[in-house]
């Protein structure tokens, strides 16, 4: 098991311009680690992270699209692995952190939790590219594949949380995370 | 009204994806056609509020979209438009069929249930809305569709009656 911070530390070590569509915790460790304009973080209703994804990868073909999602949040909008199968951007990587519950509402179970498989559903939805990652080793390994190989890639990343960083909520919903964000993503 | 004079009006506004979940009034004279067009990519997908984020990123690309869906669809995904679109302030332009509305009877007038409420809640929420049912409605699309991306806001064009799948004059 990864703590998330360390896992998502390895990314920001590897990330250069790249969209980061980050949901929830992974996005507030996220913007703790990686502050940066290619940040895309105001996703607005929980589950949509890897539909704004998809559209940003749609958009701009020749830009890589990167979503931090939760399991939680997945569970909300499992009918986006088989859109983004259909859609087939190959710009596109799908990162979960899977740790079981819903943490930004208590910390309560995922139904079904401990039976969830996430790659393996992310492979039933017709995304071949997909994985679990259980080790800092393997994640380390497997990132230059995650930023370059063709896409859509999915990787399933077992987590626990790790240490606590500040729920900036108001800076997700402002207008200037987005205006940042478009600004950056113009270039 | 055809929905080739609706496609048209889609092209005229530079419209490049069209996000689709199937609509049984809009299935005939515009999806299947839309399945067809060289010059709009068609993006089907599971559920609207998926659409809702989809064209939001496209609009961040610099693209332009429309979400076609049934009104079932719209009232499933009133808390994705509340947050992208009224909140964050996207141009979300919705194209709806009014499935079981009567012909010819205004949508709040309607003697169901699911087509009378659609109107209220748009104006509750505060999203600009139009009522497509005969020609030459069609004609407010491109300018709705223009004004939701000028002034980045969402917008809901109610298709009241199935457009034909002729391709002749309206």
């Amino acid at each position: 098991m990864m703590k998330r911070d360390e896992c998502l530390r390895l990314l920001a070590a590897k990330v250069r311009d790249e969209a980061i569509v980050a949901t929830y915790q992974a996005a507030f460790d996220w913007m703790a680690m990686a502050p940066r304009d290619l940040n895309y973080v105001s996703i607005g209703a929980m589950g949509l992270a890897s539909s704004h994804g998809l559209g940003l990868a749609l958009g701009r073909p020749e830009k890589r699209v990167v979503v931090l999602d939760g399991d939680g949040s997945l569970l909300m909008n499992l009918g986006s692995l088989a859109s983004v199968a259909a859609a087939a951007p190959r710009n596109f990587a799908h990162l979960v952190c899977v740790n079981g519950v819903y943490e930004a509402n208590g910390s309560h179970p995922l139904p079904g939790q401990a039976n969830l498989d996430f790659a393996a559903i992310a492979k039933g939805a017709g995304i071949a590219n997909a994985r679990t990652i259980a080790s800092l080793d393997a994640f380390a390994a497997d990132l230059p594949a995650i930023l370059t190989d063709e896409g859509p890639i999915f990787r399933a990343l077992l987590v626990e949380a790790g240490a606590p960083s500040p729920q900036d909520y108001a800076f997700i919903h402002s207008a200037q995370a987005r205006q940042r964000f478009k600004v950056a993503f113009a270039r | 009204m055809r929905g080739a004079a609706i496609i048209a009006e889609l092209k005229k506004a530079r419209v490049e994806f069209v996000v689709a979940v199937p609509d049984i009034v809009t299935s005939d004279g515009l999806l299947w056609p839309l399945s067809q067009d060289a010059d709009i990519r068609l993006v089907r997908i599971c559920k609207e509020d998926e659409g809702i984020a989809i064209c939001t990123g496209l609009a961040f690309s610099g693209r332009r979209a429309v979400l076609l869906i049934q009104q079932t669809g719209l009232l499933d995904s009133i808390n994705a438009l509340r947050a992208v679109g009224v909140e964050y302030e996207q141009p979300v332009v919705m194209l709806v069929g009014l499935q079981g509305k009567e012909p010819d009877i205004a949508p709040r007038q309607s003697a169901r249930y699911g087509v009378r409420i659609v109107e209220p809640i748009l104006e509750a929420m505060g999203v600009a809305h139009f009522w497509i049912e005969h020609a030459p409605d069609e004609r407010e699309i491109a300018p709705a569709i223009g004004r939701a991306y000028e002034t980045s806001s969402p917008v809901c064009l109610l298709i009241g009656q199935p457009p034909s799948a002729e391709s002749g004059a309206a």
